[in-house]
């Protein structure tokens, strides 16, 4: 039994590495774009709800509804003033400015923050749980797993449902066609990481309410989301939340084992995959 | 005034010019056909045009206005809609959301246009959209009077774009461009391709769309075909004009000389 208990928390973990891993696997979809910055932008986002939870004293879930325009926005004006100057047919400037940009976010953080580890209280949420037969599950786990359900049916509603969706694919087929039908790339390519960002603020939630952050955790959250995307398939959300779930499984059963093995376990887990599935379990146009 | 015209328009890929001072023109209701042998150029004038390649402003003119230095987007909303060179249909959308999306960023201003106008005025720039006004995209076209036009098309409307055969998806490539309502439409090789009875199909809808306001400009390598068709004949070689006149008073040894540069 403990077994099955160990693999619903794997699960639920996963929904967590899904989250992290949902706007990375937007944007690259939609651009081409690795941004090598996105755990640190998660952490940014963090410290963004921790500065409005600390001057408002609300609580961490109103925080983020507050920060998400400010995300939002920052994602606009990022992808427009920085990014879209570094598209184009080489893909080694939005690989060195985002590496960039990474760096000047944490040394950002720790300048504005310190280097303390931090951690957002939600009170009695935080230890809630429910209990299904033998299976205990804590009430937060759940709301980050249904946040990624949820955050997967949002943007595939948006993706396969909306004119800006549309958008979206056609710019992501062909730039210079989809600037023929009267749209902008470079403000489709804005509109996506600023919606990536929204995402970015729903995982920074979880990411700083379920765990101690500091400025330096952001590319550790990226390996993870990498992970989950490349396992899932490029280009495929639903995917993207199975490579999650199978790395979060890995290391809840690798910890189980041994507490050492934990974070290994994912990345072993990861490399079978890869070595079974070069292309992921559910390439896009498979 | 004519509707369209180029002054001195010249395009260049980097080091290599492609068009040495190239004008032409396209009065209202008028059909105007391109051709020349491959390389020509023809396809880069469509490409600038429409603002895929970008010219000195005073290069060209549409309704009075220079628009030679407006990116595509703008140009488009201007009411200047292209088919082009190899059809393009977007292969994740649907024919039908390939057609729509033809007429979703037609004239006007949308939300994003507002805000982006709004950020590059606040960051000292121009005003991106200013020139794409008196343009409305509203007219005879719609998704009813395409599949009126293309009636295959709407039996395959649920079908992904690159799933039809080389005809239809020509078909959903000028539907597409007519669900902006433009008043030029410019065509690039329609034909190519094509068996002879797909390309009478398509040539047929030519005058239908006329009918309802566009004026052409068709590049096609089909002489017989473009002199079937149009009022006046242009023709490139190696990026310059060598022939202008009205089909009827052009003979083929003109279009030889054009064509291949030599007397025959
Ligand atoms: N992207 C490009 N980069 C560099 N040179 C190009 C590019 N596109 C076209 N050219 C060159 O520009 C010249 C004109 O090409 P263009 O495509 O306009 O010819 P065309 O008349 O449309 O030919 P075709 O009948 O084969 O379509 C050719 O010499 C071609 O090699
Ligand atoms: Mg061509």
């Amino acid at each position: 039994m403990i077994w099955i208990d160990t693999i619903v928390q794997g699960i639920l973990l996963g929904g967590l590495y899904a989250l992290f891993a949902a706007g990375l696997s937007l944007v690259f979809g939609i651009m081409r774009l690795v941004n090598l910055a996105h755990g640190d932008l998660i952490v940014l986002g963090s410290y963004v709800i921790l500065f409005v939870v600390s001057a408002l004293g609300i609580n961490p879930f109103l925080a983020a509804a507050l920060a998400a325009p400010v995300m939002f926005l920052l994602g606009w004006v990022l992808q427009k003033l920085v990014l879209n100057r570094t598209l184009g047919e080489d893909i080694l400037p939005p690989l060195l400015v985002t590496f960039g940009l990474s760096i000047v976010i944490q040394n950002g953080l720790l300048e504005g923050f310190s280097a303390d580890s931090q951690r957002m209280s939600l009170g009695a949420l935080e230890t809630a749980s429910v209990s299904l037969g033998p299976i205990t599950m804590g009430v937060m786990p759940l709301m980050t797993f249904a946040s990624a359900i949820l955050v997967i049916v949002a943007l595939n509603q948006l993706f396969y449902r909306t004119a800006i969706g549309r958008a979206f694919r056609a710019t992501s087929d062909d730039a210079t066609t989809a600037s023929l039908m009267g749209i902008r790339p470079d403000r489709v390519f804005a509109s996506a990481t600023a919606i990536a960002m929204l995402v970015v603020t729903i995982a920074a939630l979880y990411l700083g309410t379920r765990a101690n952050f500091d400025p330096s955790i952001g590319p550790a959250r990226l390996i993870y989301a990498f992970e989950a995307v490349i396992i899932g398939g490029l280009g495929s959300l639903w995917g993207t939340l199975i490579g999650g779930i199978i790395i979060g499984v890995a290391q809840t059963l690798g910890a189980a084992i041994n507490p050492e093995w934990q974070i290994l376990a994912g990345h072993v887990a990861f490399l079978i995959v890869l070595l079974v599935r070069p292309r992921g379990l559910f390439p896009k146009g498979a | 005034m004519a509707l369209l015209e180029t002054h001195g328009l010249t395009a260049r890929y980097g080091d290599f010019q492609a068009l040495f001072g190239v004008d032409i023109a396209l009065e209202p209701g008028e059909t105007v056909a391109i051709i020349g042998a491959n390389g020509a150029g023809k396809t880069t004038l469509m490409r600038s045009i429409t603002g895929v390649l970008n010219n000195d402003a005073a290069q060209i003119r549409h309704r009075g206005v220079e628009i030679g230095h407006l990116q595509a987007d703008t140009i488009m909303k201007r009411g200047i809609a292209m088919v082009p060179e190899g059809r393009r249909l977007f292969p994740s959308l649907t024919v039908e959301e390939n057609l729509i999306i033809g007429g979703q960023h037609k004239g006007g201003r949308d939300l994003g246009d507002r805000i982006d106008s709004f950020l590059c005025r606040l960051l000292g720039g121009p005003d991106p959209m200013e020139l794409a006004a008196g343009h409305d995209g509203s007219g005879y076209w719609s998704l009813d009077t395409v599949y009126d036009l293309f009636p295959i098309l709407k039996e395959r409307r649920h079908s992904p774009g690159t799933a039809l055969s080389g005809g239809q998806q020509q078909m959903v490539a000028i539907g597409r461009a007519l669900m902006s309502n433009p008043d030029i439409l410019l065509c690039d090789e329609i034909s190519l391709g094509l068996a002879p009875v797909v390309i009478k199909d398509i040539y047929q809808a030519l005058p239908r769309i006329k009918e309802n306001g566009a004026s052409l400009i068709v590049v096609e390598q089909d002489i017989g075909q473009a002199l079937k068709i149009a009022d006046r004949v242009y023709c490139l070689m190696e990026g310059r004009v060598t022939l202008e006149g009205r089909p009827s008073e052009i003979t083929r040894d003109d279009i030889h000389a054009a064509y291949f540069g030599e007397t025959a």
